[in-house]
């Protein structure tokens, strides 16, 4: 998914590494202690991610696929170390191997390394709230991750691809293209994501941050004269970071999503001239131009009595809050009901 | 009795050059190559910046800016036969350009009898010049500085430094992880696995133990480096800076793509 | 020969390495070392010999201050290179004092540059400009590698590998060089410019291995490790040729090797005070 010099236009390629630089650096700041104790850890986890990234996993009817590795890398080492080693990884394909526009390094980084871990770390989350407190429940969590990450991150491109996008597309095919697509990529990702930390846990289960507030909490200990009693476990100090860190994730998931729909949208002002321009330049006359602009992509909004890309603005940010709040309320209803049960 | 040996001359095995010098950098000691790191990281993006600039459908803006870039290259000496090699990553930009005068909106044309949309020909065309120039930069850059020289560049433009450690030693042990991961999946090919559906438990079996293996090559670095006396500070790669004549060799390159967008965007 | 440079207010007769009653356990409560001592004069080359799980590589890290009690774990005992006194407060010294190659050189080569990684040490003690750029060629000639220092470490052979490794640590001008298993993976080519290497090197060498025809060739003196106690101390030519001694612990001979064939090494006397 690596997007190329000209996909977007030039000020949304800075907006997206306005918003990128801010998040990367949020996450250098969150990720510190592991940061701070030696670049050789970060650096390791960020080369196998670029190697991981190689590997043909089998994924069912003949073909292999690749992972993106958003979802694991949340789940292996916590969201904001993985947002630092994804970005590395960008950063070394897109100056050593060109994989990647120069000028659309903050899109890849938004999109691929911001996007899917907060997605991914969220949706893992949230997932082991719900499920049963076993072990094995961080696999689901994770593959669960590695499912909505993938189309999350499509989202957002159909998103920039509205606000800055060089060619018109029609954008609801587009997003039915690329969230087909990506929801087929995502599913593979789930089985990768799933499988891999499946195995990290059969070997080195430390390892597996996710995994660590899986720890039991309440032990059998059973007398000399056979009377069992329940105990709380004494708290590590690993619990502690353990509560506030779900609620940051949301937080800064929402106001990216938010950025991006909203923000972006404002500085979009070369879109709708690049638009007509195009329109222009294909050589309408007066007499044609109605009847072409009228089926062009402007009509469409034009409709809705909302000025030009602004429309899809508002759809998209009322879109998030509303998606946001309804996983939000799901969540906690079935928690609620978890922890009285 | 001693079995007679075939003393026939075995064909010769097909040999496969070796690794490229240093990394990805072709060696040519051209002008380019000696200008420092920084000067190029800031030079060809902000070239890529000015093409992606110039509006869709002005194709002598295009074409200029890619003159400019290939006379860059040839001021490199970089060989045709490896650049385009290294191109080939521009693959699937080359399929959405194709598929756009498809699926773009706006008004038809007929060609060959396909209805292709104007605008997504334009966009399309457009988009495919600017993302190979993107590619080419990028190539140039890689082909013309050591790995080494690119790291202590981004030092000097102030990425953040934990970030340019980082990235260090993720440049370092990418090449050492990938070769372990390639063991390992060869290692699961000649069992007849690596392939179907059921195999890949295996495959993931094989990530989880290059990401183990990594992470415990991570601490073994980190015990080195204790060893010799590290005490925490962020390792720095230190260059030297670039004179204003650097600067200005190399920032003629933007200027001119910045002079010709300029011209470009507002005859549009 | 004189001692090597910085050894300290140590005499000229004090060991280079004393190592008393070396215990330690893991964290996860099995204990590996069950009293070690051992003395090393200066410019002696010792080779330290034992079947896997005898606990040679925690010793090793023992002597840098990475495990023990120095690190905070669960040991005991003492450690003095050249009459400093291994503690938390001498870590930094020790350090200084001991070089110790690794089993893999990737592990210690992780700078971009061959030159990088060997500069990294006496930059992290304060050294920088002309000085160390001097200390660094002069490491990379003691192994062979001057050429080497703007090369990537993942383009040089196994061998070079194992040399530049080793330049990462000689170039600290060490009192004790610590090499774990400097033979493993190494072409006979290779094992012999490492041996070359080595035997011109006045440092007081500690070598772990396997490799027996290596320890007989580099080593006068071999200590026997086994279940975390020193259980032989003696010439190399005749550990190695008490074939019960070998049988019982797990080692054997490289097949052909005769030790007593192999003629007894010139002895290299550090000058001491008159008897």
């Amino acid at each position: 998914m690596h997007v190329p010099d000209g996909f977007l236009d030039l000020t949304t390629s800075v907006a997206t590494a306005g918003v990128s630089a801010g998040a990367v650096g949020l996450a250098l700041r969150r990720a510190s202690p592991e940061v701070g104790a030696g670049p050789a850890m970060p650096g390791l986890v960020s080369a196998f991610v670029f190697a991981v990234q190689m590997v043909n996993f089998p994924v069912g009817a003949g073909t292999s696929g690749h992972l993106m590795g958003g979802a694991l890398a949340a789940a292996l080492v916590g969201p904001a170390t993985a947002v630092v080693c994804l970005t590395v990884v960008l950063l070394v394909q897109a100056l050593l191997f060109a994989d990647g526009g120069l000028t659309a390094l903050g899109t890849n980084v938004l999109l691929m390394a911001v996007v899917t871990v907060l997605v991914g770390h969220v949706v893992t989350r949230g997932a082991q709230r719900v499920l049963p407190r076993r072990p094995g429940s961080v696999v689901v969590a994770a593959s669960l991750g590695g499912l909505l990450s993938v189309p999350a991150a499509a989202v957002v491109f159909v998103g920039l691809y509205a606000v800055g996008g060089a060619v018109p597309v029609d954008l609801g095919h587009l997003a039915a293209a690329m969230l087909g697509w990506h929801a087929l990529i995502g599913v593979g990702e789930a089985l990768i994501t799933g499988a891999v930390v499946s195995s990290v846990l059969a070997s080195r289960p430390d390892l597996v941050r996710a995994a660590r507030s899986s720890r039991r909490r309440r032990l059998l200990v059973v007398g000399a004269d056979g009377a069992r009693t329940t105990v709380e476990a004494a708290p590590s100090h690993g619990d502690a970071g353990a509560h506030d860190e779900p609620r940051r994730p949301w937080v800064v998931a929402l106001l990216v999503c938010l950025v991006v729909a909203g923000g972006v949208s404002l500085l979009a002002s070369g879109s709708p001239d690049g638009l007509e321009h195009v329109a222009a330049a294909v050589g309408f006359d007066g007499a044609a131009s109605a009847s072409a602009v009228s089926s062009g992509p402007l009509a469409d909004y034009a409709v809705a009595g909302v000025p030009g890309p602004l429309a899809v603005t508002v759809a998209g940010v009322a879109g998030v809050v509303v998606t946001a709040l309804a996983g939000a309320g799901a969540l906690r209803l079935v928690a609620r009901r978890r922890a009285h049960g | 009795m001693v079995a007679s040996v075939d003393r026939r001359a075995a064909p010769p095995l097909p040999v496969r050059p070796l690794a490229r010098g240093d990394g990805l950098l072709l060696p040519t000691g051209s002008p380019v190559h000696r200008l420092p790191a920084q000067t190029k990281l800031a030079a060809l993006p902000a070239f890529a910046a000015c093409v992606v600039a110039v509006p869709a459908g002005s194709w002598w803006a295009l074409a200029t800016c890619a003159a400019l870039l290939l006379a860059v290259v040839a001021l490199c000496r970089l060989p045709v036969a490896v650049v385009a090699r290294r191109m080939v990553v521009e693959a699937p930009v080359v399929v959405f350009a194709l598929l756009l005068p498809l699926v773009a909106t706006g008004p038809r044309v007929d060609v060959l009898g396909l209805e292709l949309s104007r605008a997504g020909l334009l966009g399309g065309g457009t988009l495919l010049v600017k993302a190979s120039l993107g590619v080419l930069a990028a190539v140039v850059l890689a082909a013309t500085t050591s790995s080494r020289d690119l790291l202590a560049g981004l030092e000097r433009l102030h990425l953040p430094r934990p970030m340019v450690a980082i990235l260090t030693f993720a440049v370092r042990y990418s090449t050492v992880l990938v070769q372990e991961s390639r063991r390992l999946q060869v290692a699961l090919a000649v069992r007849g696995g690596g392939r179907r559906l059921r195999h890949l438990r295996a495959v993931a079996g094989c990530a989880g133990a290059l990401f183990v293996r990594g992470y415990e090559r991570g601490e073994r670095v980190q015990r080195s480096m204790v060893v010799r006396g590290w005490t925490g500070a962020v390792p720095v790669l230190g260059s030297a800076p670039a004179t204003a004549r650097q600067w200005a060799t190399a920032g003629s390159l933007p200027a001119l793509a910045l002079v010709v967008a300029l011209v470009a965007r507002s005859t549009a | 020969m004189s001692p090597a440079p910085g050894s300290g207010p140590a005499g000229p007769s004090a060991p280079s390495l004393r190592v008393e009653q070396l215990a330690f356990a893991y964290p996860d409560g099995r204990q590996v070392l069950f009293g070690v001592d051992l003395e090393v004069d200066g410019g002696e080359r010792v080779a330290l010999l034992g079947p896997n799980g005898a606990g040679k590589t925690t010793f090793v890290l023992h002597l840098v201050g990475v495990l023990g009690a120095v690190a905070g774990g669960a040991g005991a005992g003492r450690v003095v290179v050249g009459g400093v006194e291994l503690s938390r407060r001498t870590l930094a010294e020790v350090r200084r004092r001991v070089g110790v190659v690794f089993q893999d050189p990737d592990d210690q080569l992780f700078m971009p540059t061959v030159g990088d990684d060997v500069a990294f040490g006496p930059a992290n003690h304060g050294l920088s400009g002309p000085v160390l750029g001097e200390r660094v060629d002069h490491a990379l000639r003691l192994v062979g590698l001057h050429d080497a220092a703007d090369r990537a470490p993942h383009h040089l052979s196994q061998g070079q590998r194992r040399r530049a490794a080793l330049a990462t640590v000689l170039v600290m001008e060490p009192d004790v060089l610590v090499l774990d298993e400097p033979t493993a993976n190494l072409d006979p080519a290779g094992r012999r410019e490492l041996t070359e290497v080595l035997q011109e090197l006045p440092t007081t060498q500690l070598v772990v291995t396997h490799d027996l025809s290596f320890a007989l060739q580099l080593c006068p003196r071999a200590v026997l490790l086994d279940e975390g106690r020193v259980v032989a101390d003696g010439p190399t030519r005749e550990l190695l040729s008490d074939t019960a001694l070998l049988h019982a612990h797990r080692l054997e001979l490289p097949f052909g090797l005769d030790p007593l064939a192999v003629p007894p090494p010139a002895v290299r006397r550090v000058p001491g005070p008159p008897a």
